[in-house]
């Protein structure tokens, strides 16, 4: 009777266990395939990219401006206008978003308020980036009276990103063992002591990665700077903070929607340009937080 | 230690970031002969304008444009050449569309709004609500082409009323079949694709179809970008479309032209040339500038642009695929300019269809 039953469990544990690995193989293919589309659908676009923009990789893309020949045109103006954009960007986000993280994590109260500032700062890092652009329309370019010039794009963009650099500076924050905080105040430091000298030399490098993916964020947009009114053509340089602007992606966008296939190829080349200027800043952050990752 | 090295670390990523925001001109043999040209071109036109106006003071500042997508190629072009010849004068470019331009330009944020269909009844009230008043010029011819797959054999032809019943909102869910449009056409769905409804060209293309402006079926596959539009119906043997001509010229061997009847029985083609003689009605249509009266006053480069413009738009205009008007109207806008004649000769009624070049003339003669 026992031989009996401990052999019936057995086919049917055998028949189960081939049926869960063959599913579990199923799932395995699906995985597969899910990555595989993804990275073919990737690479189909880079290949495609690169094959129309690569002829037209060369230095007049660079020094050149728009012109109404694609052989003539080059993304000089918008070069100036996304380096410019991205340093006042984060001259202005970077103290205001890494102070507010350290408030928010090392000095805060834990009560309802700051819950619900913290809730606000969650949610607002998944706001559309083009509602950004019509506050920036509203509060810059028309309520502080800036205009269309480069500062309202940069204050802009600082509100764009500002969530992201508070959320993960926190983050990079809460990650330090609390023995070190510990540690420093037992020793007599005080909390600002403690923060600046321990807490923040240890959680910089997870910061700087976080600012960094930040920043290749606001590079990358075009919906709230064609909002608050960035230019499309613009053939001179960049005079100061307060001159009109135009941005890679614009430029790019502007090409594409023109006619003519060399702008289309031109375009492509733009890509070409902002694709290796985000790949860089992303090998940037990579490199800075393997580089000044302190072990503890 | 590391945080020393962080430090020096920015201040050479700062710096290198200033170097190469740095501006690199370097003179270029041929561009000391293009200023020698220049300069004899600018003595020259001082002198023509000494004779013909008193003098302007210096020709620098910034004109700011914006507007119409469909007009904004043609002022690139002039502001292009323009500003080889006047260095110190910065003309901008936005594309906001022609509804969108005309918001910014009403409320004196711009100096020149490009339009592809005359202000409408509320934007000028809008003007004359903050104050701003408007020199209109026109610039250009431009056909709309309507266009279907190269595989489809049996349109070549369609009247205005067909386009109507195909495209007045009546029609949404109901004419989706060829052969409700025509019972000789076969019985194939009927796929529609247009620019999208903020554009000018869709404005026009509904008034002059559908008889009333901004009113359409809304079940249409809308595009802002014309070469979705393109690819749209170069990719499905079953479409029917319409955009700017200057998209059509660029992707002749993917699409088919639609001759149009517009109810006379003759059927007729777009081209330079039946767009200018004014033959292929409806669909023909001038694009426009629009100037801030105020602003001429304040701003002696804008003259200096205006009147370029209007000398150099003959040839600029075939450059990026637009038709040129005739040197007659031309200068009859160029005078309507000198004049300073605000206001629309459309009375503000928006899209007006049917105008030919001859009633063009007629109404800036007026």
């Amino acid at each position: 009777m026992t031989a009996i039953t401990s052999s019936l469990r057995d086919i049917t544990f055998e028949q189960q266990l081939a049926q869960r690995q063959r599913r579990g193989k199923i799932l395995e293919i699906a995985a597969l395939i899910a990555i595989l589309l993804g990275i073919a659908m990737l690479l189909t676009l880079l290949v495609d990219v690169v094959i129309d923009g690569l002829p037209w990789l060369r230095p007049q893309l660079f020094t050149e401006f728009p012109s109404r020949f694609p052989e003539k045109s080059g993304l000089r103006s918008a070069i100036q206008g996304s380096i410019w954009l991205m340093v006042f960007t984060s001259i202005m986000v970077i103290p205001i978003g890494v102070g507010a993280g350290i408030y928010l994590e090392e000095f805060a109260p834990r009560n309802r308020l700051t819950e619900f500032i913290e809730i606000n700062i969650a949610n607002l890092a998944g706001v559309p980036s083009i509602i950004y652009g019509l506050l920036g329309l509203g509060l810059f370019v028309r309520g502080l009276g800036l205009g269309r010039s480069l500062i309202a794009g940069a204050l802009t963009m600082t509100l764009l990103v500002l969530p992201i650099i508070i959320v993960t500076t926190r983050e990079a924050i809460r990650a330090v063992p609390r023995s070190i905080r510990l540690a420093a105040l037992a020793l007599g430091a005080s909390q600002w002591e403690t923060a600046r000298d321990h807490v923040l030399v240890y959680s910089m490098p997870a910061i700087l990665t976080g600012v960094i993916l930040a920043m290749s964020r606001a590079i990358g947009e075009t919906a709230p700077l064609i909002t608050i009114g960035a230019l499309t053509y613009i053939a001179f340089d960049l005079r100061g903070p307060l001159d009109i602007f135009t941005v890679l992606p614009i430029q790019i966008f502007n090409w594409v929607s023109l006619p003519q296939k060399g702008f289309h190829d031109l375009a492509a080349a733009g890509i070409i340009v902002l694709l290796v200027l985000l790949l860089s800043m992303n090998a940037l952050a990579i490199w800075l937080r393997n580089r000044l990752f302190i072990r503890w | 230690m590391s945080r020393v090295r962080f430090v020096l670390f920015l201040v050479v990523a700062f710096s290198l970031v200033l170097a190469a925001c740095a501006p690199a001109a370097t003179p270029t043999p041929e561009r000391v002969v293009e200023t020698v040209t220049v300069v004899e071109t600018q003595i020259v036109e001082k002198v023509v304008e000494t004779i013909i106006t008193p003098t302007p003071g210096p020709v620098e500042g910034t004109i700011l444009v914006d507007g119409s997508s469909t007009v904004a190629p043609i002022t690139v072009a002039v502001a292009e050449e323009f500003q080889k010849q006047y260095p110190e004068v910065r003309v901008p470019v936005g594309i906001s569309g022609t509804g969108g331009g005309f918001k910014k330009f009403c409320a004196g944020e711009t100096d020149i709004s490009n339009a592809s269909r005359p202000i409408k009844e509320s934007e000028v009230e809008l003007c004359k609500k903050n104050g701003v008043e408007y020199i209109e010029l026109p610039v250009a011819f431009d056909g709309l082409a309507v266009m279907v797959n190269p595989a489809n054999e049996f349109v070549s032809c369609l009247t205005v009323e067909e386009l109507k019943k195909i495209w007045e909102p009546a029609a949404e869910g109901k004419i989706t079949r060829w052969n409700q449009v025509r019972p000789d056409f076969p019985n194939q769905p009927l796929n529609l694709y247009g620019p999208g409804v903020d554009s000018g060209t869709y404005d026009y293309f509904t008034q002059a179809i559908v008889g009333k402006e901004g009113e359409s079926r809304g079940d249409f596959l809308p595009s802002e970008d014309d070469n979705v539009l393109v690819q749209g119906i170069a990719g499905d043997v079953n479409a029917l479309g319409f955009f700017g001509l200057a998209y059509y010229e660029e992707n002749k061997d993917k699409l088919k032209l639609v001759a149009i009847d517009a109810g006379d029985g003759n059927c007729v083609l777009p081209s330079a040339e039946t767009v200018l003689n004014g033959t292929y009605q409806p669909l023909s249509r001038p694009l426009f500038i629009y100037v801030n009266r105020q602003r001429v006053d304040q701003k002696d480069e804008i003259s200096a642009f205006i009147s370029f413009y209007l000398q150099k738009a003959g040839e600029l205009v075939s450059d990026v695929g637009y038709i040129p008007l005739s040197p007659e109207i031309y200068q009859l806008a160029q005078q309507r300019y000198d004049k300073r004649i605000t206001g629309s000769v459309f009375e503000g009624v928006g899209s007006t269809v049917g105008v030919s070049l001859a009633d063009l003339l007629a109404k800036e003669g007026q």
